[in-house]
């Protein structure tokens, strides 16, 4: 992947009158990786949203550039993979069908084999043709990888990356993150110390309410 | 202040000069006003009901506008200006349809007959009421006031299609509609004597001018909320 | 046309598609909507006793059935998504005009099927029941159909963002629905009555524009509702 980068710009995000965090700044380019830590309620969800685009900020701006032409806010979602535990996936519909309707709909050409691959990948290839209703949650949590990971995105979001997962989950979705830390940019949001050191930049949210100079520790 | 006297001293007259001023068949003196074939003394609601269903419009367009500027700029203070102007035009709205509906039952004998403009005023009852309830069901305060205005703007454009279309369809009973032997009625056709005339924008021009005075101090009423419970009035980014 | 309108003209279809598939896997609406026409037009049946009813009461009750079921039915598009929590889902997958387009296209096959369900159990039940004017009547139950979807989903839309979504729904609709309703039973009396094409088109041509004017005003405003 050529140049690509990621700003965030004086982020705020209020819910009716209270404020959440404000003056959030950052930049990440190509095979740099942040994690984004604090209390609970400090907002690490909240603001992993914004940076996928799902939520709006109350200030500030999320921009995405591609070899120093910035890409549009409508375009931005082809390049956004996102894992969270709030992130649900069509229950009456096979693991499959779920990938195949989501490549669909991304607008993206149908390509079956890759499909299957990806589900090889993070070891769902047997349960492919089962409804997701009937998945146990370690095994939701891996089809929501190869969900984020269809449309080769450069930005990968995480929000509690290895929750649900079993130790071979866990192993699998380690060698996923640093693939993606390579060729992308990678963003986890955690509450676990461990999770956190897998990237290379601290965003701490405890303090998020005072002005920060370059959020970066 | 003084906008508050001004305008209570015209209203005040106004409404003395319509009840009071005699209604007789060739007007003499300067506060004689004319007998309108087949309405005689009913001709009254004129000064009153008219001006409080053009209020009603006024309020609904008033809404609707910082409406639009509330989805453009998010800044709170529109959308207060929004909420409170649909307040008063839910207001006006109600006491003109009570009016009409008085005089309908002395003009027609009934106090309601699904005539177009008496449905229409209705509809706009309706939309009102839509609208506070829609609020009611939102918590988040930014949600509220974009569903809001979406939902204003989006009756909005099916308005005319009702009111413009329907009463064509249906021959109606209200004055100035297709089936009122006397065409589209004394104001529209401009038909009516001066005396009345005068009366009657005065009428106008006071009730416009209550509803804008009102408006007013709802939102400064509410501004001091917002101070006190310390609400950014721009939030907008 | 270019690789972009290609892909939006995908995804919206393909949104089509995937509410299509949910609706055959779950039979989340079709089971309760069926069931819905059959007992009001029952109960319809039950209130006439046999009586004669005249055409003006046969055309604006037929318009009853198919205005409520279109409250039952057209919300579910947009209210199971929030419920399910899938709405981020789609958000992360779509621009909203293709969600907004391929949930309208739902509901106007969804509407237009009822239609014909129950204009069908009109005519075998009701004897009353007579239509002079096919072609009038058939462009009612299609503009009359579409009008309705149109206005139904942009409702859906907003009302699923609310808390007590289910009475909202039809309180929200109405006032925006009135006109449309006037027109269609009017029209469909003008067909029970034989009149010629003609004497409709206005009505018709009121349908359309009503159409026209509420996608148009709910596409532009649909990012408003659709984004948090």
């Amino acid at each position: 992947m050529a140049e690509f980068s990621v700003a965030a710009k004086e982020i705020r995000k209020a819910f009716n009158r209270r404020v959440i965090f404000e003056h959030i700044s950052f930049e990440l380019s190509r095979s740099e990786s942040l994690s984004i830590t604090g209390r609970n309620g400090s907002g690490k969800s909240t603001l992993a949203k914004i940076l996928c685009g799902v939520l709006t900020p109350t200030a500030g701006s999320v921009s995405m550039t591609f070899e120093n032409s910035i890409i549009k806010s409508e375009q931005r979602r082809a390049h956004i993979g996102f894992v969270a535990p709030y992130l649900q996936l069509y229950d009456e519909f096979t693991g499959s069908e779920n990938l195949l309707f989501a490549t669909r709909i991304r607008g993206l050409r149908r390509h079956e084999t890759e499909v299957d691959d990806l589900l090889k990948r993070v070891g769902l290839f047997n349960c492919r043709d089962d409804r997701v209703g009937t998945y146990s949650s370690g095994m939701k949590q891996r089809l929501k990888y190869a969900f984020a990971l269809l449309h080769k995105p450069a930005l990968l979001v995480l929000d509690e990356p290895m929750s649900n997962l079993d130790e071979s989950g866990i192993q699998v979705i380690n060698g996923v993150i640093e693939e993606q830390k390579q060729i992308g940019i990678v963003v986890v949001a955690t509450n676990d110390a461990e999770e956190a050191k897998m990237c290379r930049h601290n965003l701490d949210l405890n303090d998020a309410k005072r002005p920060l100079p370059s959020a970066f520790s | 202040m003084t906008w508050k006297v001004i305008i209570a001293i015209w209203l005040t007259l106004i409404i003395i000069a319509s009840l009071v001023f005699p209604i007789v068949a060739s007007p003499q003196h300067w506060y004689d006003l004319p007998n309108i074939r087949g309405l005689e003394q009913r001709a009254r609601i004129m000064f009153f009901h008219v001006p409080m269903a053009w209020v009603t419009v006024i309020a609904f367009l008033v809404s609707m506008i910082y409406g639009i500027r509330y989805l453009v700029r998010k800044n709170a203070i529109d959308d207060l200006r929004s909420v409170s102007s649909a307040g008063l035009g839910f207001l006006f709205c109600f006491l003109a349809t009570v009016t009409g509906s008085v005089w309908a039952k002395f003009n027609w004998g009934s106090f309601w007959n699904w005539d177009p403009r008496e449905t229409s005023i209705f509809l706009l009852l309706l939309i009102y009421a839509a609208y506070f309830v829609l609020r009611t069901a939102v918590e988040n305060e930014e949600k509220r006031g974009t569903l809001s205005a979406v939902y204003s703007i989006i009756a909005f454009v099916t308005v005319p299609f009702f009111i413009f279309i329907m009463p064509r369809v249906v021959p109606s009973l209200h004055p100035g509609s297709k089936g009122d032997p006397e065409g589209s009625g004394p104001i529209m056709q401009m038909r009516i004597d001066p005396n009345m005339a005068i009366l009657f924008f005065g009428a106008l021009i006071g009730f416009t001018a209550l509803y804008f005075w009102m408006w007013s101090v709802r939102v400064r009423a509410e501004r001091v909320n917002f101070h006190r419970l310390n609400i950014p009035e721009q939030t907008g980014g | 046309m270019s690789e972009k309108t290609f892909s939006a003209l995908r995804s919206t279809a393909a949104v089509l598609k995937k509410e299509f598939a949910s609706e055959l896997r779950t039979r989340y609406a079709v089971n309760a909507l069926i069931m819905f026409v059959v007992t009001t037009l029952s109960i319809i049946l039950f209130a006439f006793g046999g009586e004669n009813v005249s055409s003006e009461v046969l055309a604006g009750l037929l318009w009853i059935v198919i205005f409520f079921s279109a409250m039952s039915g057209l919300s579910r598009t947009f209210v199971s998504e929030e419920e399910r929590g899938t709405t981020m889902t789609l958000q992360l997958l779509a621009r909203p005009s293709s969600v907004y387009f391929g949930k309208l296209g739902f509901n106007v096959v969804l509407i237009l099927s009822l239609s014909l369900l129950i204009v069908v159990l009109y005519f075998i039940f009701i004897s009353n029941f007579v239509v002079r004017s096919y072609d009038i009547f058939v462009a009612t139950i299609v503009l009359g159909g579409v009008g309705l979807a149109s206005a139904s989903t942009v409702i859906a839309a907003i009302i699923a963002k609310a808390n007590t979504r289910g009475t909202l729904y039809p309180v929200l609709s109405f006032p925006i629905l009135l006109p449309l309703l006037l027109a269609v039973i009017h029209a469909t009396k003008l067909s029970m009555e034989g009149m010629p094409f003609e004497e409709a088109i206005s009505d018709l041509q009121l349908l359309l524009s009503y159409s026209v004017v509420v996608i148009t005003a709910s596409y532009l405003l649909f990012d408003f509702i659709w984004k948090d």
